[in-house]
């Protein structure tokens, strides 16, 4: 159908006036169908020639309509020829259009859609991003098979797109080639995988949308991700934090053990108090040792915090349900208030959260009680809502609130919408039963219901009532007789039958009423209703058990109409009870037991939520709200036993060559990581990490119990160790080396790109997270006498001779660069912040062994850049500007240090006054000499202070307040890496030496690019020290310079160019 | 995640489907209709049904149903957000979110939606954005554009669309640079037949409009924050800032906004500005009842109560009323049993109040609860937490703003039961 005919059935107004005021121009319509057939031919036809017709505005005015026609659902598949033309159109808007129509239409037009592809294959490469982009966008989403292998071509590319938007698109066209063809989903993980490496925050959600569409059970893909993840989760966009939020929680539950362990530990502990001392003791054997949270669990749990403040209600609802499922359960209060606060919006959501809180208030009362009164109901309420708020009034109700409750039960009792008033009596019954206090009181109330006005009141209260009279043996005879003679008014069939099953049950302690109602039920039995039936053959059958002589004959009436019942049902029983009860020659044995099976105990009936059983669905998901398991629905899985590795979330900052091919995956499938572990399995996991690549980063195995022990044991394993497995990774690295075409010097460490050409070795390099370096910490202390050599050969500065090489470093291939060799390969992209693994601790140490004799001169400063940073712009120090830059001076205050020289500006046009360092928020082990404060500085006037951080050899950042008089202002300083080294002097011959010995520690590398007739080595030197505080090596070579430095704490490096 | 969307008006057409992967038959609305029909009120529709093959998560706004169409488990209020950011959307670029004027711009809004979801995933949702790749009509535009054939669609990427403040966008310019601020508080509150609060509270919101050049970056303070106890942010606001020294620091988006939201912590008792007196009675057997409330102001702060409106939803017994108001107009719909009482302003000399009979029909048993009565009200130039804004300050441009705070009180879901 075109719009054409839609305007002459419909007659609708709005958006068709402009149609039909063309179309008057366009037909001179005839009446009847055949008219409407051939103008609506021609009207085709107008469209046809207007998108013919050289003109954008009718091209444009063509493809509004058609679009319009595509919103209302009609069909517009016939124009596909003349549309599918106009794709390659100089006009955006209608390029635009073009895209809708094709999106909607190619699926079924295949053949024709095929004609538009080269079209977005050439506005694939278009310099503009947007058009990049929405050419991806369109390729994607046509869905024809045929062209499977040229998307994949198209994302692969797109994945390593320059604008992080396209590479968003990219995220978003695995989903839709996936869900296209499936065939193609180890391709597709592994952009996905690409992708997940990605920095921006802009293709952080898409993509981990589609992992969680395409392969969420490969977790291992997140590992190196998730820190990332974590810290950059507060500056994605609200939609990818949800997406983000979910996927964490399910991998928080694979990858960590269970924080509620402990709690339920000590309540055990308080549960046993009085038990025996042995007992206890075996229990806390039992439990082996404390529970320490992950640090990466915490940090998770610490990032998405802020987030509960999200103006997104969707945001919120997941940062709450990642902690119900994560978190401590002592921290999971915090999200109360804010679920609360969600309250206030629409209806939808209220009935998401309401639903969400139902769950959560019947395991955790607790949580919600402060806020009882923010569920209490609004006559103006929908009544999905209201009956929400009951059943959260209700699990909430405990001996404290629930008088105040019952009062504000009475209220809605009253209500108008009879429904609610019905939950209303249910809620009642479920909190008389629940809370022992006030079941009298409760049925009191249900009782004084029963001369309500209202039928479906008094109905729900006698089936309530029924309910608690079963629940109580207690006599309560008074209110059985009451309820017979409501028997004479009431005509709901649940309440009567209700109330018949109650006399029957009780007709022993009412033996005059009982007969008599069996008399009136007898009388009306014909006009009843069919639950009505059941239960007075029942009431019949039981009179008759234990009053024979009275209800003998009626019994038996009523047996002789329910045997010509209408029913069934009826029928049956009534052949069954008769067959129990009257005893004659046919019945069997079980006409004995009659009573027994009559009257016997029957159990009370449980009142429970309805929500009891939701509990197992995530919080927050569709299955949830359904209680259904949707489809797509990805299981929570309970805490693992034991942790699984922690290190592998550990990221490498700067990436070898050798880690671009697949070792993450080998770790994973190679058994033969067991190679190290003939020492005990408490160090499964440093040994994992040093086995996986060698420039792995810190493990935390060392922090988790912080124990010497464990270092010990990690440093006895490497010397044990070492020799095979230097040379296991020398060989692997070799290959490695041989692939790239490069002759790296053979380093244990990692290489980092800057804007020098140089490799850094360093004996030490600085942990990516705090657990690191507090590993680093440990370690050090425990070597204090390490420790303390280097302080001695920093200050004596004396050259000394490495008497030990048991290392078989000198076998490996210690190859130094040359110029010549090297390669302007472009080294990987890398993370800015390297790490330490247990390994290198264990080589330190050695290290510490080998060189014991040897002492290295502190040299001085070859070149000090004028290079300063931005420690705080003057916009958001309300004046204060403050700038900093590394005089590459040693500390004066202590070995260790850094120092760093502050300038401060006063922009302002007054006076600053106190500005002095507050409140440090340092990574563990590092350390800051903050300045004097300067009690005031006056506008325009600029002051130099120094101070000194111990960095503690890594490039985290040290967090501080600046403050003023007035303010704070939170800022940071982060070192570039050389900026951590010193330079010292040694020999041609040492520098060798160490570097042999240095084998293997991280490394940092980055390319100098320099034209040829320039490559002079002064200029290449220049180069170097503008990023690194190194010193020169005097060399036999021409070309080869080398320098060298002490790191401040323990760490040796080189360089060489 | 997000497959389809039906627009679906209250007589139950369905007037604009959009498709974001294959396309899904409008049959599926059936499912949707049927619970409707089930729920017999509009605002009883569950926002979540399950179908065979599909789920439906449904919003209902401004007289229309957003239904879309879900295949795969997905958090419901992410769609239900979604949803509403759409209607939101329209009625930033329409001035309205209804029928007809969706009909009339169902190229821009098929634009939209084209922008807004990509694969059923949120693309771009920032109203700043959006009006940079899509330009909102107006009656200036078309006509600019019949003439010079310009289009309404932008051809760039939004430069907010890559940086850090995606809400802003770039290249602002403004003569009169000017920043205002809306403080409204509500009141919620439950007051029950005695006169007594069973529950009341304080939610607040700041909306701000900003119209400054360039980059400006703002911080608010106030001078006691402490009685923020839950707020909720706009992005633009720099957490931790708020959390060391409670002050707003923002680069704000362009035009109108909601800054943040908050309540008032719980410890503050909450002035309840008015009290109503009231006595409505239905006398046994007969056909008639009395009805008799009077308005009078209660902690105030000496400011005039405003805007004053009473509404009633009668029982369904209820014929007709013939009331005489002292002060103000009432109506009464027999239809929906609504009765709409504009008082207007208090005066404390006079309090006005509404007196007559109530006509029931005959036979029917005489309602078992007096029916609650919603209150609107507005306080100029008042926060009734005492909220108190200290000082805007703008970095990173030198002109200096026009700068304003208006406080607003008003009744919430303010309710009192008789």
């Amino acid at each position: 159908m075109s719009s054409n005919s839609f305007a002459y059935t419909e007659q609708s107004g709005g958006g068709e006036t402009a149609e039909l005021g063309q179309e008057a121009t366009s037909t001179i319509s005839p009446s009847g169908a055949f008219g409407l057939f051939s103008s609506d031919l021609k009207k085709n036809e107008d469209l046809k020639q207007m998108l013919e017709s050289n003109k954008d505005s009718a091209k444009l005015d063509a493809m509004k309509r058609i679009v319009g026609m595509i919103a209302k659902g009609k069909n517009a598949s016939e124009l596909f020829p003349a549309v599918v033309k106009n794709v390659a159109s100089k006009n955006i808007e209608i390029k635009k259009l073009v895209y809708v129509y094709l999106v909607r239409y190619a699926e079924e037009q295949q053949d024709l859609a095929l004609l538009s592809i080269s079209t977005f294959q050439r506005a694939l490469k278009d310099p503009n991003q947007l058009i990049r982009a929405s050419a991806l966008r369109v390729l994607s989403s046509i869905r024809v098979p045929i062209i499977v292998p040229i998307m994949m071509l198209a994302i692969k590319e797109a994945s390593a797109d320059l604008s992080p938007y396209v590479r968003k698109n990219a995220a978003h066209a695995i989903q839709k080639l996936y869900s296209l063809d499936p065939e193609q989903k180890e391709m597709l993980i592994e952009v996905i995988e690409k992708l997940l490496k990605d920095k921006s925050t802009l293709v952080a959600g898409s993509v981990v949308m589609a992992f969680e569409e395409v392969c969420p059970d490969r977790i291992d893909l997140i590992h190196k991700n998730y820190r990332k993840l974590c810290n950059l989760l507060v500056d994605v966009e609200e939609w990818g934090q949800v997406v983000i939020i979910h996927m964490l929680t399910r991998y928080a539950r694979t990858q960590f053990v269970s924080p509620w362990k402990e709690d339920d530990g000590l309540e055990d502990n308080e549960k046993n108090f009085y038990e025996s001392d042995d007992e206890l003791k075996e229990k806390t054997e039992d439990r082996k040792k404390p529970y320490s949270m992950d640090p990466d669990h915490r940090l998770l749990i610490r990032n998405t915090k802020p987030l509960l403040q999200s103006r997104n209600a969707a945001v919120v609802m997941a940062v709450a349900q990642l902690y119900w499922h994560i978190s401590p359960k002592s921290e999971a209060g915090i999200i109360s208030k804010s679920l609360v606060r969600l309250l206030r919006s629409n209806r939808e959501v209220q009935y998401i959260v309401l639903q969400n809180i139902a769950t959560m208030s019947i395991q955790r009362k607790g949580m919600f009680e402060p806020y009882l009164k923010s569920f209490y109901v609004r006559s103006t309420d929908p009544t999905m809502i209201k009956t929400l708020k009951l059943e959260i009034l209700t699990n909430l109700a405990n001996e404290a609130n629930i008088s105040t409750l019952l009062r504000e039960f009475q209220t809605y009792v009253k209500s108008q919408d009879k429904q609610f008033a019905a939950a209303t009596i249910q809620t009642i019954g479920r909190c008389a039963t629940n809370i022992s206090e006030v079941t009298d009181t409760c049925l009191n109330g249900l009782v004084c219901l029963l001369s309500n006005r209202d039928e479906i009141v008094v109905a729900e209260s006698v089936v309530v009532i029924k309910k608690l009279l079963q629940m109580q043996p207690v006599q309560h005879g008074e209110i059985i007789k009451h309820m017979a003679k409501l028997l004479d008014s009431i005509t709901v069939p649940v309440a009567r039958a209700s109330i018949l099953w109650l006399i029957g049950e009780n007709c022993e302690r009412v033996p005059k009423i009982a007969p008599d109602v069996l008399r009136k039920m007898a009388k009306s039995f014909t006009s009843e209703d069919d639950l009505v039936k059941l239960q007075i053959l029942n009431l019949g059958a039981k009179l008759y058990l234990t009053n024979s002589k009275q209800t003998k004959l009626l019994t038996q009436y009523i047996l002789n109409l329910g045997k010509y019942d209408q029913n069934y049902d009826i029928r049956d029983r009534t052949r069954f009870i008769r067959q129990l009860i009257v005893p004659n020659e046919k019945s069997g044995a079980l006409s004995k037991y009659a009573k027994k099976i009559f009257l016997a105990q029957k159990p009370a009936p449980l009142l429970e939520s309805p929500f009891k059983d939701r509990d197992h669905f995530q919080l927050g998901t569709l299955s949830h709200t359904l209680n259904i398991k949707a489809s797509g629905y990805l299981e929570l899985s309970n805490w693992p036993e034991v942790a699984p590795d922690p290190s592998v979330r550990n990221v490498e900052v700067i990436e070898l060559a050798k880690e671009w091919t697949p070792t993450g995956k080998a770790k994973k499938e190679n058994p033969a990581k067991k190679f190290y572990s003939e020492s005990e399995e408490e160090e499964e996991s440093s040994d994992s990490s040093s086995s996986d690549s060698e420039s792995e980063s810190g493990s935390e195995s060392g922090e988790g119990g912080g124990s010497e022990e464990e270092e010990d044991s990690s440093e006895d394993s490497s010397e044990g160790s070492s020799s095979e497995e230097e040379s296991e990774s020398g060989d692997e690295s070799e290959a490695e080396n041989k692939r790239m075409a490069t002759r790296n010097s053979k380093n244990k460490g990692k290489s980092d790109t800057e804007d020098g050409k140089k490799k850094n070795e360093k004996s030490k390099t600085s942990g990516s997270s705090d657990a690191d370096s507090s590993s680093i910490e440990s370690s050090s202390d425990s070597e204090s006498e390490s420790e303390s050599e280097y302080e001695s050969r920093k200050t004596t500065k004396e050259i000394g001779k490495q008497t030990k090489q048991d290392r078989n470093l000198l076998t490996k291939d210690v190859s130094l660069l040359d110029l010549d060799d090297f390669n302007p390969i472009s080294t990987p992209v890398v993370l800015p912040t390297p790490a330490l693994s247990p390994s290198l601790i264990a080589d330190l140490e050695g290290l510490n062994l080998s060189t014991s004799s040897s002492v290295i001169s502190v040299g001085t400063p070859v070149f000090v850049p004028g290079k300063t940073h931005v420690l705080l712009h003057r916009m958001s120090g309300k004046g204060l500007a403050a700038n900093y830059f590394f005089p590459r001076q040693p500390c004066i205050f202590g070995d260790k240090m850094v120092s760093v020289q502050i300038t401060l500006n006063n922009t302002s046009d007054r006076k600053i006054e106190n500005i002095h360092i507050g409140e440090k928020k340092l990574p563990v082990g590092m350390q800051m000499h903050v300045f004097h404060p300067i009690d005031s500085l006056e506008p325009e006037g600029s002051i130099t202070v120094s101070m000194g951080i111990d960095f503690c050899d890594s490039t985290q950042t040290a967090s501080f307040q600046l403050c003023t008089k007035d303010d704070c202002f939170n800022v940071t300083i982060q070192p570039p890496i050389g900026e951590l080294l010193l330079p010292v002097t040694m020999s041609e011959k040492d520098f060798k030496k160490e570097q042999g010995m240095l084998t293997g520690m991280n490394e940092t590398s980055a390319v100098i690019i320099a034209a040829p007739q320039n490559f002079t080595p002064s200029m290449v030197l220049q180069k170097v020290v503008n990023v690194a505080n190194v010193g020169v090596v005097p060399s036999g070579q021409d070309n080869i310079h080398r320098s060298e430095e002490l790191k401040f704490s323990s760490s040796l490096r080189k360089v060489c160019s | 995640m997000i497959h389809s969307l039906f627009l679906i008006n209250c007589s139950g057409d369905i007037f604009l489907e959009k498709h974001w992967k294959s396309v899904v038959s409008q049959s599926v609305c059936d499912y949707f209709f049927e619970a409707q029909e089930k729920a017999a009120d509009v605002e009883n529709v569950p926002p979540v049904i399950s179908t065979p093959h599909h789920y439906l998560i449904s919003i209902y706004q401004d007289k229309l149903f957003f239904v879309s169409v879900i295949q795969t488990e997905v958090p419901p209020l992410f769609v239900i957000e979604f949803l509403h950011r759409v209607a939101d959307t329209f009625q930033d670029y329409f001035g309205e979110c209804s029928e007809a004027a969706i009909k009339d711009n169902v190229v821009i809004v098929y634009e939209l939606l084209e922008e807004m979801l990509d694969n059923g995933f949120p693309l771009a949702t920032e109203s700043n954005i959006l009006k940079e790749l899509i330009k909102p009509p107006t009656i200036l535009r078309s006509v600019v554009n019949s003439i010079t054939g310009s289009s309404n669609v932008g051809d760039t990427l939004p430069t907010g669309q890559l940086s850090n403040i995606p809400w802003r966008r770039a290249g602002v310019k403004y003569t009169n640079n000017e920043a205002y601020f809306d403080v409204v508080e509500e009141i919620d509150a439950i007051i029950d037949k005695s006169g007594s609060t069973v529950f009341a509270e304080i939610q607040g919101v700041i909306d701000a409009c900003i119209k400054l050049s360039g980059m400006p970056d703002l911080s608010l303070s106030f001078m006691n924050p402490r009685l923020l106890d839950d707020v909720s942010f706009h992005p633009c606001i720099r957490f931790k800032r708020w959390e060391s020294e409670r002050v707003l620091s923002f680069i704000p988006p362009d035009g109108n906004f909601r800054l943040i939201s908050y309540r008032v912590s719980s410890q503050n008792l909450v002035a309840i500005p008015v009290y109503v007196k009231h006595s409505i009675s239905f006398k046994e057997n007969s056909s008639c009842g009395r009805f008799d409330i009077t308005i009078g102001p209660k902690q105030n702060m000496g400011k005039t109560i405003e805007g004053i409106t009473v509404t009633v939803h009668m029982p369904k017994v209820v014929l007709n009323m013939n009331l005489t108001p002292t002060q103000g107009s009432y109506t009464f719909d027999p239809v929906t049993k609504v009765l709409t009482w504009d008082v207007g302003k208090i005066t404390p000399q006079k309090l006005p109040s509404l007196k007559g009979l109530v006509n029931l029909q005959s036979g029917a048993p005489k309602p078992e609860e007096n029916p609650s009565l919603n209150i609107q009200f507005k306080i100029q130039q008042l926060a009734i937490s005492g909220l108190k804004v200290n000082r805007l300050d703008m970095y990173g441009e030198k002109y200096k703003p026009f700068k304003g705070v208006k406080y607003v009180t008003k009744a919430g879901k303010f309710q009192v039961r008789t």
